[in-house]
């Protein structure tokens, strides 16, 4: 499996990362790289293997149905460029 | 999925007849204290940001822990829509970017939802019912809300919703119809409030609807969908049906194609158009949340639940058909919220089942939804509506003097049985005084006399005037008795 030029676009596109026309064909060579490292499990049978979910044999834990949490809304927004009454405030997103 | 269409159901083209086909995602909030992953309360309204946790708000390092009564309140759902409950389900990550999704990823259940295939039996009028297959439902977290109308440049992101559980329950394209689609959802939306699982509550979002719409000539397979999102009222979802497949009618019959998207619907201007946003971003590209391990229970698990689960409404309906002999349709109105099955209950225990029926629906509901009140807010209780039922079938007032005792009872409250004796409502059944009406309007209406002895039919018109001359009170039977005796007729 390798990746083409058009798909390095789309995948940084789609993870919101600006990637220069000239890093595209590095940046292919790399993901192809790792990919093909990767390929060589598949020469691994693993028929009839539950895929693994945990490394250590472990149950999910439960919480009980508290309310036991509010950070408050000046230490949420606290780190935002940019905030206004108690809202983030981001560049204007519009149907 | 292919039965063949039911003709009342198809719509005229210009072209011949067309079949619509919907199916529905609906998002239904959990009832809970706190949210699907973290300790924060999921309480309506609030102070912006003022129910965010570090995990909603997607600090570095923080990591989701399940909330236990959401996981309870998705299997109840699911064995209320007599579902396969899958005893072990995954998380995993659907990815997009927007401001008021912090993570950056939605945490939902794609490969391995919690709940299976299951079936909602839905009466879409008084004699029709149809089965609309449930395809999975599955948990997942809420986004944000952003607001546009507070600044011209810039969109305003509150997190108090984000994060709270939503199931989102899918059905089968099952669905043929506006009205099939508002019976759906009205059904859906009935079982969720009495497993006290959703609160419904459509105008503060607990519930919303994205309707996938398509059309085809009968007996061909599965037109192309757009699906309309987040339509947030049972009437409008009816309407959403409607003029999509109404444009994409007319699209074909233009010999046009339709394409696959996403789209709004409009109320104000009765359309829907296309989210030209929403176009690229179906590629979600989910994978296996690595912060949480699969959700697994056991079938004691499942069983306790079911066994603390209320009579559901179909169950209910059935009881109220068996147990007090009244109609299917009936049945069904009043099972539709639990308080008013309820309520029909208590006025119906020990009495007449179908008078209190006929008193709860034609009189109560009739006018409490005029007044636009629902059960809780009643001014009428079960024991007053009780009270006025007995106090007919006990012969004591006229069905007509019970509505206007009922209008009394309605504005002033107050004892029917105690208001009877106070305002001097009791139907007159002593004989002798009835008697003395009749006499008195026989004797001043010859004329009459010797037309009602001719033509029968006007035995009504003494009736008339002997409840005129006795304020309504008069018991009927004893008027009628006695007119036909002393009339000779």
């Amino acid at each position: 499996m390798s990746v083409d030029q058009a798909t390095v676009r789309r995948i940084a596109h789609l993870a919101r990362i600006a990637v220069s026309e000239e890093e595209v064909p590095h940046l292919q060579q790399e993901l192809n790289a790792i990919l093909s490292f990767i390929e060589e499990l598949s020469a691994v049978d693993v028929e009839g293997v539950e895929p693994m979910t945990s490394v250590v044999p472990m149950k999910m834990v439960w919480r009980k149905d508290a309310v036991t949490d509010h950070a408050g809304a000046d230490v949420v927004v606290a780190n935002a460029p940019d905030s206004e009454d108690g809202f983030f405030t981001v560049p204007k997103v519009v149907e | 999925m292919n039965a063949p269409a039911n003709a009342s159901k198809l719509i005229k083209g210009a072209t011949g007849d067309w079949e619509i086909v919907v199916g529905m995602e609906i998002h239904a909030q959990v009832s809970s204290h706190s949210k699907l992953f973290s300790g924060a309360s999921t309480e309506f309204g609030g102070e912006p940001n003022s129910h965010v946790s570090l995990v909603d708000a997607a600090m570095p390092g923080m990591l989701p822990v399940i909330n236990e009564e959401c996981v309870k309140q998705a299997v109840r759902t699911g064995i209320g829509l007599k579902a396969q409950i899958n005893h072990r389900s995954t998380f995993d990550r659907k990815n997009y970017f927007y401001p008021d999704l912090p993570q950056g990823y939605q945490i939902s259940q794609y490969k391995s939802p919690i709940v299976g295939e299951g079936e909602v039996i839905v009466d879409v009028t008084a004699s029709e019912q149809i089965v609309v297959g449930i395809e999975r439902l599955h948990l997942e977290q809420d986004a944000g809300k952003s607001l546009h109308d507070q600044s011209p440049t810039e969109s305003f992101v509150d997190l108090n919703r984000s994060g709270v559980a939503l199931m989102e329950i899918v059905s089968k394209p099952d669905i043929r119809s506006a009205e099939e689609a508002r019976a759906y959802v009205t059904k859906l939306r009935t079982i969720l409030r009495y497993l006290g699982t959703c609160d419904g509550n459509m105008e503060q979002g607990s519930l919303r609807a994205d309707v996938n719409v398509s059309v085809r000539r009968p007996g061909e397979p599965l037109g192309t969908r757009c699906e309309i999102k987040n339509v947030n009222s049972i009437r409008f979802i009816g309407q959403a049906v409607d003029v999509e497949a109404r444009r994409q009618i007319g699209i074909l019959e233009d010999g046009g194609k339709i394409d696959q998207e996403t789209r709004l619907f409009d109320p104000a201007r009765g359309e829907t158009r296309s989210m030209r946003s929403k176009e690229e971003a179906h590629d979600y590209r989910y994978f296996p949340d690595p912060d949480l391990l699969p959700l697994e229970f056991d079938e004691t698990f499942v069983e306790e639940l079911a066994r603390h689960l209320p009579e559901l409404p179909d169950a209910k309906k059935a009881r109220f058909m068996r147990d007090y002999g009244i109609a299917s349709y009936d049945a069904g109105v009043l099972v539709m919220e639990r308080a008013s099955a309820d309520f029909y209950e208590a006025v119906a225990k020990g009495r007449d089942a179908k008078a209190a029926a006929n008193w709860v629906i034609n009189e109560l509901f009739g006018r409490l939804n005029k007044e636009g009140l629902d059960i809780a807010s009643s001014p009428v209780g079960a024991d007053q509506l009780g009270a006025i039922v007995d106090l007919i079938s006990e012969g004591v007032i006229s069905g007509k003097i019970a509505k206007d005792l009922f209008e009394i009872v309605w504005t002033e409250g107050g004892d029917p049985r105690a208001l009877v004796e106070t305002r001097g409502m009791k139907q007159v059944t002593d004989t002798g005084a009835i008697e003395a009406a009749v006499d008195a309007i026989i004797a001043a209406n010859p004329d009459k006399v010797a037309q009602a002895q001719a033509k029968p039919t006007m035995l009504g018109w003494f009736v008339g005037q002997v409840m005129k001359e006795t304020g309504g009170k008069a018991n009927p039977q004893s008027v009628n008795e006695l007119l036909k005796r002393k009339l000779g007729i």
